[in-house]
């Protein structure tokens, strides 16, 4: 008993058990997902994140000691997000041609988000503070958290809303477009990279490349315009 | 492989530093992707540039690691997802109402995107039949 303890303290200080829980999960996550027909509800992230949190809550296991290991996999988020310039390059020219509606998408999406935002806010009397760090909640976590941050809200609260919103964008974008009618690939994955930045965006390249495409550059676009009016519309609100 | 890692971190390098010292508010890596997209560029042009590049980055191995990478864009959220099951507690006192404010906020955000896109699109795409609808 005394050497099985010590195997566990061993392997639990090592970033290789908690890389080996984080893939296995998601390879799993990923079969359950498949198994479904990649039905939205079934999101690889959400299973991922509970199979995870359940090996975290029964070993008693904390988050940092979790992030040693899964640290590897988070750093990926960035050369992923070099990449996404792979498919935007083969689809430049489709690009380019749908250019004067991806800007006024993105300016009707961001000013959207914004309002209804701080509107939905104020009518449910949401503390001040709370409603800052939501403001920025559907940029890419790593601006939101800048966002928040300078305007005096809380950076982890915002980046726990940016993941809820993610999800939650992931699980509604294929199920509010298919009740829409709409086919536009371009149109479908921009608004899921707007609203859900990397995680619609992953979404979104699971159901077209297309789709992945324009879900990366609203991503890489809303940062930038929220960045600028987040400020401006709590200034002009309050 | 190990070359489009290379060219890959150094893109993401080259952005870090870039945001960082112009003080924008666009992550590096966003800026790496511009950067990695004005190498392909130069890349396919007519600069004679893939005699110099190691043959990796000309012969489809680039191509292939970043859909690798793009493929599995999920599990690259887990981690820091994970950290959110912990700090749940955070929005205890406001859960209901930060719900329906994620939720509602979200929905009108994907409804209003993809109107727009698609009512501006339509019209510029009736005036030139080329564009692919």
């Amino acid at each position: 008993m005394h050497g099985d303890f010590s195997l566990w303290v061993y392997l639990a200080g090592t970033p290789l058990l908690w890389l080996t829980v984080t893939l296995t999960s998601y390879v799993l996550a990923d079969r359950i997902a498949a198994a479904t027909g990649r039905h939205p509800i079934a999101n690889p992230v959400l299973i991922t994140v509970i199979l995870v949190g359940t090996v975290l809550a029964v070993t008693g296991t904390p988050y940092p000691t979790y992030f040693e290991g899964a640290q590897f996999v988070h750093f990926l988020l960035g050369p992923a997000t070099v990449v996404l310039a792979m498919p935007l390059y083969e689809r430049r020219a489709t690009v380019l041609r749908a250019l004067v509606p991806m800007l006024a998408a993105l300016l009707a999406g961001a000013a959207t988000t914004l309002a209804v935002v701080i509107a939905l806010a104020r009518l449910l009397d949401i503390p001040q503070p709370i409603l800052i760090s939501l403001a920025p909640k559907s940029v890419t976590s790593g601006v939101a958290m800048g966002i928040a941050e300078a305007l005096g809200g809380d950076p982890t609260l915002t980046a726990i809303l940016v993941i809820l919103t993610g999800i939650i964008g992931a699980i509604l974008v294929t199920p509010l477009m298919n009740l829409l009618r709409i086919r536009d690939m371009r149109a479908r994955g921009f608004a899921a990279g707007l609203a859900a930045h990397g995680i619609g965006t992953a979404r979104a390249f699971q159901v077209s490349e297309t789709a992945g495409t324009f879900a990366g550059i609203a991503m890489g676009l809303n940062a930038f315009l929220t960045a600028i009016l987040a400020p401006l519309a709590l200034h002009l609100l309050f | 492989m190990i070359a489009s890692l290379a060219l890959i971190l150094l893109a993401q390098l080259l952005g870090e530093i870039l945001a960082r010292g112009a003080g924008v508010p666009v992550p590096g890596p966003v800026i790496g992707m511009g950067l990695m997209f004005g190498f392909l560029l130069l890349r396919d042009s007519r600069l004679g540039l893939p005699r110099i590049l190691p043959k990796p980055l000309t012969d489809g191995t680039l191509e292939t690691t970043a859909r690798g990478l793009l493929m599995n864009l999920s599990l690259m959220f887990v981690p820091a997802g994970v950290g959110v099951v912990g700090r749940l507690d955070l929005l205890r006192a406001q859960g209901l109402k930060l719900a329906i404010v994620l939720v509602v906020s979200t929905a009108l955000s994907l409804l209003v995107t993809v109107l727009v896109f698609r009512a501006v699109a339509s019209r510029v795409e009736r005036r030139r039949p080329d564009g692919e609808a």
